[in-house]
This record gives structure tokens, sequence and C-alpha cells, in this order.
């Protein structure tokens, strides 16, 4: 029957192999999904790619750049913090990172004086800004893992709202940039107003020979393009984020999984030394007991040194003689 | 030298083919190019736009409002691009549902006239319609 101790090893053993297979499980889950992550991401390119490269054509071809959404700031007084997290956690830094960096981003604000407004992407954003009594204007979740282009469509139309019509003058968007499989990092950057100089003057000239035509006007074509432009730009933002996201799920559950099995080897190798000792020490009472026993029946005399030590083979010298006397007739 | 159609929604590049002639209609009113066409920028209503291929064959695509633009050309090809939220390729309707959003949005609109949404609706619910049956 094994001791008590190594019985509790044996069941945390047990407990740890449940573990092991359940973080494996979503290893397994994550590297399937962050590869169609990244495919999404890739088939999303052409169209932000596409809408930014006639963004260019009309600046080029001289639309009026006083929209909105283009102005320059001016003077800062209400900075509007987007902040994509996850839904869910069991993705080893991903939302503490991002949370940490839109946090930062707010005490900044705060500590020149400025007003903030919050819109947050994910559960795990949420619970940690409502928890710790943050002014939260909006936020999204249910989505993270899968994003639509409808839900970019509706934060969309949440944050050009805050930017138009809230009073905000800046709007930043912190979110886990997709490098690589290996790689993804936080980046902090403003969001609205549109960089203008770096959208619509990095068109250069190139365009502006092209002598484009417009219906009905370059600049209703703009008013009605820049939505869309915010929308695919949030969209291009949560596909990164959601494959960050299942990268940083795929990586953490890799090692949880790696973790369980050396705790299983430790654990193992201490359950054996365990079940060793007792069994050395289960040995050594049989040993006593039964010499205990023998103790009692034959007197202590039995124990004497001289009786052990006694000639333990009187007979060799003896025989040795004999077979050589056997052996000499034959030759 | 054909045209290069290419239909890019948000999600994914939903179409691209060569084209004798694309025939779209902007908010100001019908429009067909040709190859060779000048550089153009223009805003799309929602109405099925006409792609009529090489082969003489012709692919109907329900546009939900959008953006279509000319390129200048490069290497004689002149590619239309066309960008759109929603844009269905008229095998990908299903007619069962648009008519059911039909029928929605005109009840809608029977109990309140002003409904822009249900208006809205009623016009994309068409131009399913025309597209699938076209």
């Amino acid at each position: 029957m094994p001791g008590a101790q190594e019985r509790v090893l044996r069941r945390r053993i047990a407990s740890v192999q449940n573990t092991k297979k359940i973080t494996r499980a979503m290893e397994l889950i994550a590297a399937t999904r962050v590869v169609k992550a990244q495919v999404r991401a890739n088939e999303a390119r052409p169209y932000s790619e596409r809408i930014t490269e006639v963004i260019q054509d009309l600046a080029a071809a001289g639309a009026d750049a006083d929209h909105p959404l283009l102005r320059p700031i001016e003077k800062v007084q209400k900075v509007g913090v987007l902040v994509l997290s996850g839904d869910r956690g069991l993705a080893g830094a991903y939302n503490t990172n991002v949370i940490r960096a839109a946090e930062q981003e707010i005490q900044d604000a705060r500590s020149k004086g400025l007003d903030y407004s919050l819109v947050t992407v994910g559960r795990k954003a949420e619970g940690y800004f409502r928890f710790r009594n943050f002014d939260i204007d909006a936020s999204f979740s249910g989505f993270t893992d899968r994003p639509t282009y409808e839900e970019a469509v509706a934060i969309a139309a949440r944050v050009t709202d805050m930017f138009v019509n809230g009073g905000c003058d800046r709007i930043d968007l912190a979110y886990t940039r997709f490098i690589t499989l290996g790689t993804q990092e936080v980046v902090v950057r403003r969001f609205l107003p549109l960089e203008s100089e770096a959208t619509i003057a990095s068109a250069g000239d190139a365009g502006a020979t092209a002598g484009f035509e417009f219906e009905p006007s370059a600049n209703a074509v703009l008013e009605s393009l820049l939505p869309r432009y915010i929308e695919s730009r949030i969209y291009a933002a949560l596909l990164d984020a959601a494959a960050s996201e299942l990268a940083n799920r795929q990586r953490a559950m890799k090692s949880a999984t790696d973790n369980a099995q050396e705790l299983i080897i430790k654990y193992t190798r201490k359950m054996n030394q365990v079940r060793q000792e007792a069994i050395t020490t289960e040995i050594m009472e049989i040993i006593s007991g039964a010499e205990a026993l023998a103790d009692d029946k034959s007197g202590p005399e039995d124990l004497l040194l001289d009786h052990l030590s006694a000639d333990p083979f009187p007979n060799v010298l003896d025989r040795r003689t004999q077979h050589s006397h056997h052996e000499t007739p034959r030759t | 030298m054909p045209l290069l159609v290419e239909l890019v929604s948000p999600e994914r590049v939903a179409y691209t083919g060569e084209a004798k002639m694309v025939i779209c209609r902007t908010t100001t009113g019908d429009i067909a190019f040709l190859p060779g066409h000048v550089p153009f920028i223009g805003v799309l209503a929602t109405h099925p736009v006409r792609v009529l291929l090489e082969d003489g064959g012709e692919q109907i695509i329900a546009v939900h409002q959008g953006f279509v633009e000319v390129s200048p050309p490069e290497d004689g090809t002149t590619r239309v691009t066309i960008l759109s939220d929603v844009c269905e390729l008229s095998e990908t309707i299903e007619v069962a549902r648009a008519q059911q959003a039909k029928s929605a949005a005109e009840s809608a609109l029977a109990s309140d006239s002003e409904d822009v949404e249900a208006a809205a609706a009623l016009r994309r619910a068409n131009v399913r319609l025309s597209v699938a049956n076209a």
C-alpha cells in the first residue's frame, strides 16, 4: 500500500496531466486560428491600400483638405483613447501590455491637465478600467478574436462622433501590432485627425498629372470616402490585434504545456524517491523484525564474532588435492 | 486591350477579371467604362454594376454604395477598381432572404413613410433581386 505522501503526489501528477491536456488543446486551437487570422488580415489589405490610393489621388487632384476629420490639431484639451484588448485571458501578457499602454496615455493626458475619454474594445480592457473607476465612454466586446467589418463600422462611428461632436481634439489608438508569429508589439498612435501631411501630401505630384475626373466632385468624393477610410483603418487594427491575441495565446499555452511537463517529471521523480524510501524503510523494518525474532529463539551467543569468523571453507584445500590425484593417471 | 476589373470589399478581394466594358451608376447618373477611359473617381449609388466579359458573358454585381476608380493606364491596361462595403456577386445572393427583406422593408415603410433605414433596406433588397434575376 502506497504511503500517504506518495498518494498525494500521484493525485497531483494526475491533475497536472489533465491541465496539460487542456493547455495543449488550447495551444493547438490558437495555432490554427492565428493562421486564419493572418489570412484575414492579408485579405483585408487590398481594400485599405486601394482606399489610401484613392485618397492620395484625390489630394493630388486638389481636393479641399479642409474636412473636419483632417483639421490639424491646434490646442488639445481633450484626448480620446481607443484601446483594443482581448475578450478572454490566458494569452500571456497580451491584455496587460496593451491596457498598460492605454493607461499610460490617459495618465499623461491627466498630468497635463487634459480631459480624456475612453473607448474600450474587448472585455479585458473594459473590466480593468471599470474596476479602477475610469470613465468609459463606450465599450465594445464579444468579437475580438474574430472581428467583422460591421464591428469596425460601429466603432468607427462612435470614435468619429467623439472627434467631431464630442470635443476630443485628438484620438489615440492603442493596439498590438502583429509583426510575425514570434513578435508583436504594442503601439500607441494618433488616429484622428487623419495625418493629412502623411496620407494626402505624400501623394506627391504623380497623380496630379493624371487628370482625374470626379463625379459628383472631388470634395464630395473625399467626404464620403474619409469615413470608409477610418473604418478600414479600424478594421485593419482589429484584425492585427486579433492575430496578436491568438499568437500570444498560442505562446502562453505552449509554455504552460512545457511547464506542466516539467512539473510532471519533477513530481514523478519525487514520487519514485518517496516510494523507494518507503520500500527501504519497510525492508529495514522486516529485517530488523526478523532479526529480533531470531534473537528470541537462539541465544545472543549466535551473533558472537568468533562463530562468524570461523573458517568458512574448511575443505577447500583437501578437495583440490583430490582432483589432481584423479587426473594424473590418464596422462 | 481589355479592362482589368477588381471588386474589393473590406474583407477580401471579391472578384477580379478582365472585361470589355463596365457599366455602373454613380450618384449623378450611369456611366460606362471602356479600355482607355480617362482616370475617374466616382461615388456609386445602390445599384447593380454590369461587367461585360471578354467572352460575351456578363457578370452582374450588387453594389450597395461605394466607389469606383479608373486608374491611369499602366502598360496599356486600364484598371477599374470598385470599392464597396457590401457587394455581392449574382451567384451568391439568396433570393428568399432578399425577398423577405423586401417585404419587411415595405411593411415598415407602409407604417412610417419617413423611415430612412427601411427605405435603404428596400433599395438594397430591390438591387439584390434585380441582380439575382438578371
